[in-house]
């Protein structure tokens, strides 16, 4: 009997050591989705159609914030993935409630950028160059949005459940999406705001 | 805006004789099989065992059902073109006008690729490739079912698209600005976006899932360069799908953005570009369509293996053929626009790499004939699959080669020369590669063989049929027929298009008989039943198991020393071997959350096709709610004990013992 309980035991962490294999292979499709918006990017940011161009509407100082909460946002999600190896329950949660507010600073600027874009009359339907940024930026803060909802989820299970096989497991794959999300977000800073501003 | 955004019911076209027939007869048809199921008390069964059944083989079976399906409607579209272009000769007009007839052949070129060959590929993939590894299922069971309900959910848009509104009248490709909202103001191109982009999901969930199976799950001793050919072509395919479904995703969300909020990715003004959704689409739709023959190669490949009783010539180079086509299938993707204009070395690079990828797949033509040299070839349905394959599939490579030479193809480009090249690989490639696949796993997945004499005359009429309909396309495309004509004015061509007509009635009967195979073969199938689970003599896992298989598949999972594992097995004595204690197999809960995602997602998509955008709220939320449900049930796996695994395998050894020593 007992070696069937270690085999059973054995069968499980398989199972969880696929998920977070198959979780990975799900986020290299995902890098080709943002690859496509990135490559649509780079064609038609110079379609301006006589309007704005990137130089007369991004503020580098105020996307340096923005990067500087998702870049610490990946550190603190880092120290709740070592808490959560270490089965410490209390340090876990508070680690990913402040992964989560870095976040919520994250999108609250990107809606209040786009916001304000919107208002001074350079909405998406302006110009292909603007359609791109939006849809591009957009598609990158409709991930991280997702994210924290994720994350919330990720919070009442860990309040809930404990640090169990399957949380810590549901944690890897949320952190790996997470620090993904950072490494897209340097390549946009990069391709859309500093090569844009310059 | 009203409650029902754009719906109303102006929407059901009831002006439109054909169609309200054909809704009549599906109607009809419909009701005839519920009565049928009512009566037969089948509802339960095929809730319980079907529906929500997170088997492999099950899903492979529902997979193959539905591109059945979609190949009947698929092939209705077809022979009403083909009809209709015999008929509405010398400036006649003839019954289809042309805002329908645009529709038939959108709905045609999308159903016989996205509705027919993908799930028919997908369905021989989910039955064969985790008895072909050894596995007990696929890494993510409950996600291979969302998978099948996800692409039976496109299915379903395309066929409401049907009494309900209109599909698409802008060719499978769907091109802007021809799809913008400018010129496509009706409902028809959002049906092509959201039923495309939701089966695409349940595609990319798919290849995922198969890429961890595949890598994670071989049975113990399995090195990679050991696994069966067919896996191999499937993982091939798996990593094209993982790499090019994401760009067909962003493609459609563009084209989604400029539809429905004005944005400005492919429009004529604010600086769009158009010819940046031609490439993504081909980036996608190149790749798409090695994702739909390399499985065939590997299908070829088993049968050859089999018939010829001899081990598969150059299995590593047919490895590496394959892998090299899956690579040099992602730079080849202008070829479908050398016209656009871009740089004479620019059209030279992408026609060069398009005539490369015909050393690759010359190695495998070459690999085949070998196997079969000095070999007795049995020819049986399958193989006769396979040897008309061989001959089609060459001519349809080699006028390939010819469009890749960008001179030509200024001359030939969107002329019917270019669609009877295209039929010539798809059909006489993947599609005669799934129907040899299909009659190949048949008993394998069903538990009887298929009646071998209606098999043949299915084969012969589609054979010739292929040829008769698509070798005067060639002609016509020479003498300047373009596609998606839908009348002509030319006597010259007027013989030809009737040889076509009469090739596609022809390929009509090849369908008949299959049809006709499936039920004879069902009522005979006492007689025609498969005891040994080893009808062909066959060389890889899957037949080491009965036929059906065991829902767990193995009892005790072997260990691998040979690329052809069972023959080995068979050559050490190790075969059909009775154990003394069989263990306890984890087996997963069958579960209901993929059907109802999939319905609040296909909910979704309708509503965003019409607009109404209070019903599309609620079918995100609520796929999205049933998901977290199922991530926080905890009841889903479960353990097959030891008495159950050895009655079952006790009854199939007896039965094999049988069959063997008859």
């Amino acid at each position: 009997m007992s070696t069937v309980a270690t085999d059973m035991h054995h069968e499980h962490e398989h199972h969880e050591n696929n998920n977070v294999f198959g979780f990975w292979i799900y986020l290299m499709t995902d890098c080709l989705l943002f690859a496509s918006f990135f490559a649509t990017y780079a064609v038609l940011f110079m379609n301006t159609a006589g309007g704005v161009s990137g130089k007369d509407i991004f503020e580098l100082d105020f996307v340096a914030v923005e990067t500087a909460a998702l870049l610490l946002s990946s550190i603190t999600f880092g120290f709740s993935m070592i808490c959560a190896h270490k089965q410490n329950k209390g340090g876990t949660l508070l680690w990913l409630v402040v992964t989560w507010a870095f976040g919520a600073v994250f999108i609250g600027m990107e809606i209040y950028e786009f916001h304000h874009l919107i208002e001074h009359g350079n909405g998406p339907q302006t110009s292909a160059f603007l359609t791109a940024f939006f849809s591009l930026v957009g598609l990158h803060g409709l991930h991280v949005t997702s994210g924290l909802i994720w994350m919330t989820i990720m919070i009442i299970e860990v309040l809930r459940r404990g640090l169990g096989n399957q949380t810590v497991t549901r944690l890897s794959a949320l952190s790996l999406f997470w620090h993904f999300l950072d490494i897209v977000w340097i390549c946009v800073f990069t391709v859309v705001y500093l090569m844009g501003a310059v | 805006m009203s409650f029902l955004g754009k719906l109303s019911i102006e929407a059901v076209p009831y002006h439109e004789p054909i169609i309200m027939i054909t809704l009549g007869v599906v109607a009809i048809l419909g009701l005839v099989l519920a009565v049928l199921i009512t009566k037969a008390k089948q509802w339960g069964t095929l809730w319980n065992d079907w529906i929500t059944s997170i088997d492999h083989k099950r899903l492979g079976v529902m997979y193959i059902i539905l591109a059945m399906i979609m190949l009947l409607r698929g092939f209705a579209d077809a022979i009403m073109m083909r009809t209709q272009l015999a008929v509405a000769t010398n400036g006649a007009e003839g019954y289809l006008p042309p805002e329908h007839y645009d529709q038939i052949f959108t709905a045609h070129g999308v159903i016989m690729i996205i509705f027919m060959a993908m799930p028919f590929m997908i369905g021989l993939m989910n039955i064969v490739l985790p008895l072909q590894i050894g596995a007990r299922d696929v890494a993510f069971p409950f996600l291979n079912n969302l998978s099948f309900w996800l692409t039976a959910g496109g299915a379903i848009l395309v066929n409401i698209s049907l009494g309900l509104g209109e599909f698409a009248k802008t060719g499978w490709v769907a091109y802007p600005p021809l799809a913008g909202l400018e010129f496509s103001p009706g409902v028809g191109v959002d049906y092509y976006i959201w039923a495309l982009q939701i089966s695409g999901l349940g595609t990319l969930l798919t290849a995922v899932n198969f890429l961890v199976t595949v890598i994670k799950m071989r049975a113990p001793g399995m090195k990679l360069m050991q696994m069966p050919i067919f896996t191999w072509t499937c993982t091939w395919a798996n990593i094209l799908i993982a790499a090019s479904f994401p760009i067909l995703t962003a493609v459609l969300a563009m084209l989604t953005l400029d539809r429905y909020l004005d944005f400005h990715f492919f429009t004529n003004e604010a600086g769009g570009n158009s010819m940046m959704y031609i490439n993504l689409f081909w980036a996608w739709g190149h790749p798409e369509v090695y994702i739909l023959v390399l499985p065939a190669f590997g299908i070829f490949s088993e049968i050859i293996s089999t018939f010829t009783g001899k081990r598969l010539f150059g299995y590593k180079s047919m490895v590496y053929a394959s892998g090299a086509i899956a690579i040099l299938g992602f730079i080849v993707w202008l070829h479908h626009f050398f016209t656009m204009g871009s740089s004479a070395n620019v059209n030279a690079f992408f026609g060069i790499m398009t005539m490369v990828i015909a050393v690759p797949t010359g190695v495998k033509l070459f690999n085949w004939l070998f196997t079969m040299y000095r070999g007795r070839l049995v020819i049986g349905v399958p193989v006769l699959w396979t040897l008309g394959f061989m001959v089609t599939f060459t001519i349809g490579g080699m006028t390939g080669v010819l469009l890749a030479i960008p001179g030509a193809d200024y001359v030939l480009h969107n002329s019917l020369f270019l669609i009877a090249h295209f039929h010539n690989t798809i059909i006489g490639g993947a599609v005669f590669g799934y129907l040899a696949g299909f009659a190949f796993w048949f008993p394998k997945a069903m538990g009887f063989k298929l009646n071998e004499r209606l098999g043949k005359y299915s084969f012969w009429c589609w054979q010739i049929g292929f040829m008769l309909a698509f070798m005067p396309l060639y002609v016509l495309g020479f003498m300047g027929m373009t596609r998606r004509l839908n009348h002509t004015d030319n006597p010259d061509w007027n013989i030809w298009l009737y040889i076509a007509a009469f090739g596609a009635l022809v390929i009509a009967f090849g369908i008949f008989f299959q049809l006709l195979q499936l039920f004879v073969s069902f009522k005979n199938r006492e007689q025609l039943k498969d005891t040994t689970g080893d009808p062909w003599n066959g060389h890889t896992l899957e037949w080491s198991t009965a036929s059906p298989p065991q829902f767990y598949n193995f009892a005790h999972i072997p260990h691998i020393r040979d690329i052809d594992a069972w023959t080995d097995m068979k050559e050490r004595g190790e075969s059909y071997q009775r154990l003394d204690k069989y263990e306890p197999i984890h087996m997963p809960k069958n579960t209901s959350a993929g059907v109802f995602m999939s319905a609040c997602f296909t909910t979704m998509c309708f509503a965003m096709i019409w607009h109404i955008w209070w019903l599309a709220i609620i079918g995100l939320i609520g796929g999205i709610a049933v998901f977290i449900k199922r991530c926080y049930t905890s009841d889903v796996d479960y353990y097959v004990q030891p008495d159950e695994v050895e009655r079952i395998e006790d009854a199939h050894l007896t039965a094999a013992s049988k069959g063997v020593n008859a």
